[in-house]
């Protein structure tokens, strides 16, 4: 149970505030509603390159980390298909200072031209170290083309090509500020050692006076249903094969969601998964198998992916997997089963609140989602989930035409 | 008017209290160490075991017993074990470090004490199937084949084997060399190396006094006892020559970078001073190779130094993947910031911040009880105790330029670095 106050500014910035007495620090958060789904498809990358400028100075603060730094504090950030997430935790008695930088830079960006120029080489950098310079690297590249061809996920949060990046100016910098980084499409959470009371001062003191701005409304365009199955083999430099096979599932919202996340846990959660015992162990078919749902906000994507063995044919592995996506259409899982994978979310769910920091990032993502109560019955959501819920999602999900797969076959590495 | 100009005022960052734990001698002589608190009804358990020597014979058994302890018993299969664990919701990690190997428990406290029997189970009987022997074999065959093909772990590798030869820090596995692990020698090394004499306990949560009861009872009266002390580890004499080992990657479009030299270990009384130097000059998102080759030139996504500590042995690393166009530029810039080290003072604001952050982080990684059990037994292992975090703050809090610039002098030396560049130069 996260226990936490929530007000609204005038400005409509939505405030979350957790306080948690058994830990000297305190976390702040703050949520953007914009993500690389909201994206100009000519201009791919740019949100998460946005992130990298929220370092480069604000209006009234050249630099970003140093202050911080002073306080004993640290930072980082992350962008997603659906959000951008910034994040700090510092000891609970220096909590202003994050105050003091997390509102002036959302009143205001410094707009260095310096800055602009470094950070497009630094994520030109690690779109090649993690997408480009390493062996299925670029799977995501190939795999959202396939899965998706209207939707905006059809691109990853890095972009699309390097191109994309090298050609950002300052201009769109300011514009994609002034259309998303303000109070109305935000949200702060702080907690850790702190009161909330002493929270509501603090914000309406240093977020108070921001100008609300617009709020945005997105009109993304909806992923027509898919009708035929979808296949990519790609030969590269790689040393063995690889199978990723990408259903369309339902979004973060979509009461269907809770079934899916369930059949990947029956699937892939633990050495006593389906497919890792089956498969893998068993029929010794291959080196390494998961399945996992990508838990977006709009309609997603239940990936399974496996490393054949040497010796396995393609289609057999691919047929192997089939077989037990299958057998979920069939029969029911076992009530064992079921139960097995249900224990092991509700333990999930203890361990995730341990910390201040996931209970800070779960509460903005929870508010964002619609309904912040949600972080409290969300097990409750998994545990309500029956044997016809499981059987009925896998028929839904697990059809030819509902599938993208792509395939990598090493071209050396005999 | 709201002045936002100035920042807020600073509060000095005291000190951090780290949670002692109870200290149990079982019957049989085993240590458990208990770090009772938090607010979630859950525990972690740890086993920890002293690595066996390394043997070039054998070198994969010791990496192989933690990766193979879960795959049979006596009376339960490797199926039935992870049926056990998952249906209760927990997580049985083994893991295999270069000193230690540890199995680890987390579950929630309703469950804990009916998989104590289980792991009782294994830990005295694991068997290490012939068919799940060839299972480990062959898919840690493939991620093998897989992990070559990444830069950074050829650098690491190549590094490490520079540094410390053909020793548990040093040795650079083969796929031959899986082929060469043997049943036999598994179960021999099992015995040898998972003993009361060798194990060392660290309960951390909200631990129940019953759960006390159940694990003294089997792990502290059932399990035999054992006298025998393992021999220690004879490592490769220290290199003193200079050497840039380049590994070609003509596809390449980062090469991966590594260099450093072997180092003082954290019972050493330099080593937090040390440490202040490292997190000055690569131990932090500001610091100034960050601040030069990420900040400044763009070269790379992230750059880092560190100092591992290990029982036998220490040593200092710097590493990086740049673009191949900028490989060169970057060696010259790291060369340039670690003599920089060595002649000039730190300035007074730097070295304030960097004392603040570390300070700070400190703290903040002291988040959860788990945590104080990790700090406590890094301290632990290391043959310290808790004093030692009073000693390193005091030291963090009164270091000054001087002292630093000493440290530098004394304890990085560029020329004498092994440098190794996997990609292209």
């Amino acid at each position: 149970m996260v226990k936490f106050d929530r007000f609204v500014l005038k400005n409509g910035l939505r405030v979350l505030v957790h306080e948690d007495v058994t830990t000297p620090m305190a976390t702040v958060n703050v949520l953007y509603d914009v993500g690389a789904r909201d994206e100009d498809p000519g201009q791919t990358g740019f949100a998460h390159l946005f992130e990298h400028l929220m370092f480069g100075g604000s209006i009234n603060i050249p630099q970003y980390d140093t202050p911080l730094q002073l306080v004993g504090g640290e930072n980082n950030a992350f962008t997603t298909n659906d959000l951008t997430n910034y994040y700090l935790t510092l000891p609970a008695a220096n909590l202003e200072t994050a105050f003091w930088l997390e509102s002036d830079r959302m009143l205001s960006l410094a707009f260095n031209e310096k800055s602009l120029e470094v950070q497009r080489n630094v994520v030109c950098e690690e779109f090649k170290q993690r997408y480009l310079n390493q062996p299925y690297g670029d799977a995501w590249l190939k795999l959202r083309p396939m899965a998706y061809q209207e939707h905006p996920y059809r691109w990853a949060t890095i972009g699309k090509e390097l191109s994309h990046i090298e050609n950002a100016t300052i201009e769109d910098v300011k514009r994609f500020f002034a259309k998303h980084y303000s109070p109305q499409n935000a949200i702060l959470v702080v907690a850790g050692n702190v009161k909330s009371a002493e929270i509501e001062r603090m914000a309406n003191k240093w977020f108070g006076s921001i100008p609300g701005g617009e709020k945005y409304h997105r009109h993304l365009p909806v992923e027509p249903l898919q009708t035929v199955e979808r296949r990519q083999t790609v030969a590269a430099d790689v040393p063995t094969n690889n199978l990723i096979i990408a259903f369309h599932m339902g979004g973060r919202l979509d009461p269907s969601y809770y079934a899916a996340d369930l059949l990947s846990d029956i699937l892939s959660k633990g050495q006593s998964s389906r497919l890792y015992r089956r498969l893998l162990k068993d029929r010794e078919l291959f080196s390494e198998i998961n399945a996992h749902v990508i838990g977006s906000i709009d309609p997603g994507l239940f990936v399974v992916e496996g490393k054949p063995l040497p010796g396995v044919e393609l289609e057999r592995a691919e047929e192997a997997i089939w077989e037990e996506l299958w057998q979920l259409q069939k029969h029911d899982v076992l009530d064992y089963e079921l139960e097995k994978v249900k224990n092991k979310i509700e333990s999930m769910m203890e361990f995730a609140e341990m910390s201040i920091l996931d209970k800070a990032m779960n509460l903005a993502y929870y508010e964002l989602l619609g309904d912040v109560n949600q972080i409290n019955t969300e097990t409750e959501r998994y545990l309500d989930i029956t044997l016809e819920d499981i059987k009925r999602e896998s028929q839904q999900l697990f059809r030819k035409e509902n599938s993208s797969t792509l395939i990598y076959t090493p071209t050396k590495h005999a | 008017m709201l002045n936002r100009t100035s920042p807020p005022a600073f509060h000095p960052i005291e000190g951090f209290p780290i949670i002692s734990p109870q200290e149990i001698t079982f019957s049989n002589g085993i240590k458990a160490f208990v770090f009772d608190s938090g607010e979630q009804d859950l525990v972690r358990v740890q086993w920890v075991f002293e690595n066996l020597a390394f043997d070039l014979e054998e070198p994969l058994r010791n990496s192989a017993l933690a990766g193979m302890l879960l795959e049979g018993t006596n009376a339960h299969n490797s199926a039935k074990i992870a049926e056990m664990v998952d249906f209760y919701g927990a997580f049985l990690q083994p893991e295999y470090s270069f000193d230690h190997t540890s199995l680890s428990l987390f579950s929630l406290n309703k469950h804990v004490e009916k998989l104590i029997p289980l792991v009782f189970e294994i830990l005295t009987d694991a068997i290490f199937p012939e068919k799940e022997l060839a299972t480990y074999i062959r898919n840690n065959k493939q991620s093998l084949l897989i992990s070559l093909e990444k830069n950074d772990y050829v650098a690491r590798r190549s590094f490490n084997h520079a540094l410390f030869g053909d020793s548990r820090y040093g040795y650079s596995h083969e796929i031959a060399d899986l082929d060469h692990i043997e049943r036999n020698a598994l179960n021999e090394a099992f015995e040898a190396c998972f003993s009361p004499g060798n194990c060392t306990l660290f309960i951390a949560g909200k631990v129940a006094p019953s759960l006390i009861d159940i694990l003294s009872t089997s792990f502290g009266k059932q399990w035999e006892k054992t006298n025998r002390k393992l021999p220690g580890e004879n490592l490769p004499a220290i290199r003193n020559e200079a050497d840039l080992i380049f590994i070609e990657k003509p596809q390449a479009l980062q090469s991966a970078i590594r260099l450093g030299h072997r180092s003082i270990q954290r019972s050493h009384p330099d080593f937090p001073g040390f440490q202040v130097l490292n997190t000055a000059l690569g131990g932090y998102f500001g610091s100034r190779l960050m601040a030069n080759i990420r900040e400044d030139k763009g070269y790379t996504y992230g750059i880092g130094s560190g100092i591992a500590s290990m029982q036998y042995a220490g040593f200092f690393t710097i590493s990086t993947e740049v673009g191949t166009a900028v490989c060169a530029a970057t060696l010259q810039e790291i060369k340039k910031e670690i003599d920089r080290l060595k002649v000039e003072r730190i300035g007074a604001e730097e070295l304030t911040l960097v004392k603040n952050y570390i300070l700070g982080s400190m703290m903040g990684s002291l988040e959860t009880i788990f945590s104080h059990a990790d700090k406590f037994k890094q301290a632990y292992f290391s043959g310290l105790d808790l004093d030692y975090y009073g000693y390193y703050t005091d030291v963090v809090k009164s270091i000054t330029a001087e002292d630093l610039l000493a440290l530098a002098n004394r304890y990085l030396d560029y020329d004498s670095m092994i440098k190794i560049v996997v990609g292209k130069m």
